[in-house]
């Protein structure tokens, strides 16, 4: 006997446990509104990614279409992947003395962790880690990007 | 003729592979099971699929640069990897870092803490057949990862801590979003006990078994909760604490079974000292730097570093061998999931192969950081 009510007791305490876990769920389907699911492709409009999010590395230019980059190259010793690479050019002064200056920062995408150290590591504040984030392509070639604008000059003052 | 049939076809033992391909080893872990029936004989962890030398990429970057391949470790207790590297090198150069800085750090360590046993806590339900707990882990813990997102600029792989300090202050609305979370989680976490701890399927699913005795987990050097969960006091903020952790009072989770339920039960408190962790110290962080200045390029003095720290897993340990250059000789890290790992096949002997994804469950591996 003692047995049979021991039984029916498990049964009812395990039961009662599984109705409390079905009240839980049973609250929520009941409050759609604690729902926080957010449609991605459709809330693109309002997305609004926080300032600190790291994207991708970006160097901003201004209206006269000059950044602030001096071909340093602290960017590309900081980077532990080596996805940075400065080219520079030698243009000739008309005291005919050679002057180094940025030709091309490439910066792979492809390669790159978004650690930041590039932008932490630039004396000039010339990069800066943009919030976009939908970096699919079709091909990987359209990853490497040149981040001076073409035909972009350094800013004044900011000269090597 | 049962016994001539035993006798005459080998059927008494058998291997399967569990892995590396299989939803409840949480990663690319293969386990060839030596099996009699349903009952484990044997458990033979084969490692090394997402072995990435990060021990060796070290030796070939500076110190700046090795503090953000430790995000690739355990990536869910990040920030911790990232800083008992930094602490590691600070104590090489000597420096001693501002106080806001030590206790910017802790509060994040308990973040990071947080939202790894809610992560563990969901995909544990789920190992068990309990899809809602996933949803209800990630639910709680996507509020974390936005405070992460705002402070560090990243969701998993932070890389917020640089040696010397912070790599940027924390936003204006820091402690405010930290005490919502704490009344979120307060009213929260009750409902997973409701959910999953006190349901009775789960509980006998969990209760006795794989059991790990203390003397097992100290000689095979299981650390974190399932160690703390078999008796052996090995929680690092209170052995050799680092950080902010001498200023907070917390209680050390200990339990004396050492099975799968109090493994599960030590995590479940232990996010509850952690949010009183926080509560102590969200409303006293210092003003001051955010970081002390070293130098472009650091060279540590010739000589052995080490510095272990609690992650939300176990000790980690970092080990530096310095030969005075920018890079330093030899990294090693003492990971725990990898100490954690290989107790499985004491604990795990005798039992069947749905018990085996709960005892692996509790244990909470994170492949990548076993591998290395």
């Amino acid at each position: 006997m003692n047995e049979v009510s021991e039984y029916i007791k498990d049964v009812a305490k395990g039961v009662k446990t599984l109705l409390g876990g079905l009240s839980v769920t049973g609250y929520y389907f009941f409050h759609p509104k604690e729902i926080i699911t957010q449609q991605y492709p459709e809330n693109r409009g309002t997305l609004k990614m926080f300032d600190r999010f790291r994207g991708e590395v970006i160097m901003p230019h201004n209206e006269k279409n000059e950044h602030r980059c001096n071909g340093c190259s602290s960017c590309e010793l900081a980077c532990p992947n080596g996805s940075i690479r400065i080219v520079s050019k030698h243009l000739l002064l008309e005291n005919g003395k050679k002057k180094k200056i940025i030709d091309q920062h490439i910066y792979n995408l492809s390669l790159c962790t978004l650690c930041n150290a590039c932008v932490k590591a630039c004396p000039t504040d010339a990069l800066k880690m943009s919030q976009e984030f939908e970096h699919a392509t079709f091909g990987r070639v359209e990853l490497i990007k040149v981040l001076n604008k073409t035909g972009s000059v350094v800013m004044e003052g900011l000269e090597e | 003729m049962i016994a001539e049939v035993e006798n005459s076809i080998d059927t008494k033992e058998y291997f399967i592979n569990m892995g590396p391909q299989h939803p409840s080893t949480h990663g690319v872990l293969r386990l060839v099971l030596t099996l009699d029936g349903e009952i484990i004989k044997k458990i033979e962890p084969h490692i090394g699929y997402v072995h990435r030398s990060i021990e060796k990429m070290c030796e070939k970057d500076s110190y700046q640069q090795i503090v953000h391949l430790t995000d690739r470790m355990d990536y869910l207790s990040c920030h911790i990897n990232n800083e008992a590297v930094c602490l590691a090198v600070e104590s090489g150069l000597g420096i001693e870092v501002p106080e806001r800085v030590k206790v910017i750090r802790t509060i994040l360590d308990e973040l990071t803490r947080i939202s790894s046993h809610l992560l563990w806590w969901g995909v544990m339900g789920m190992d068990l057949g309990a899809l809602t707990t996933f949803f209800y882990g990630f639910r709680d813990r996507e509020i974390i990862t936005d405070i992460f997102e705002e402070t560090c600029g990243a969701r998993l792989t932070m890389n917020y801590n640089i040696p010397g300090g912070l790599m940027n202050d924390v936003p204006p609305q820091f402690s405010k979003r930290i005490k919502d979370l704490i009344i979120h989680l307060k009213k929260k976490l009750p409902e997973y006990d409701t959910l999953l701890t006190e349901n009775v399927i789960f509980m006998e699913r969990t209760k006795g078994i794989g059991i790990l005795s203390r003397e097992d987990a100290i000689s095979y050097g299981v650390t974190g909760p399932a160690g703390r969960a078999s008796g052996f006091a090995c929680d690092i903020r209170k052995v050799n604490p680092y950080s902010a952790y001498r200023q907070v009072s917390f209680k050390e989770i200990l339990f004396h079974e050492g099975d799968t339920f109090s493994r599960y039960k030590a995590r479940i408190l232990e996010m509850w000292e952690s949010i009183s962790i926080l509560e102590q110290l969200v409303d006293n962080i210092p003003e001051g730097d955010f970081f002390t200045k070293t130098k472009a390029v650091i060279k540590l003095p010739v000589g052995e570093y080490f510095q272990r720290v609690e992650t939300a897993r176990g000790e980690l340990g970092v080990y530096i061998i310095s030969d005075g250059k920018k890079n330093p000789y030899r990294v090693k890290f003492r990971s725990p999931g990898f100490s954690n790992l290989f107790v499985l096949n004491q604990i795990a002997k005798g039992c069947k192969i749905a018990d085996l994804v709960a005892i692996m469950s509790t244990l909470d591996l994170v492949i990548p950081d076993i591998d290395r």
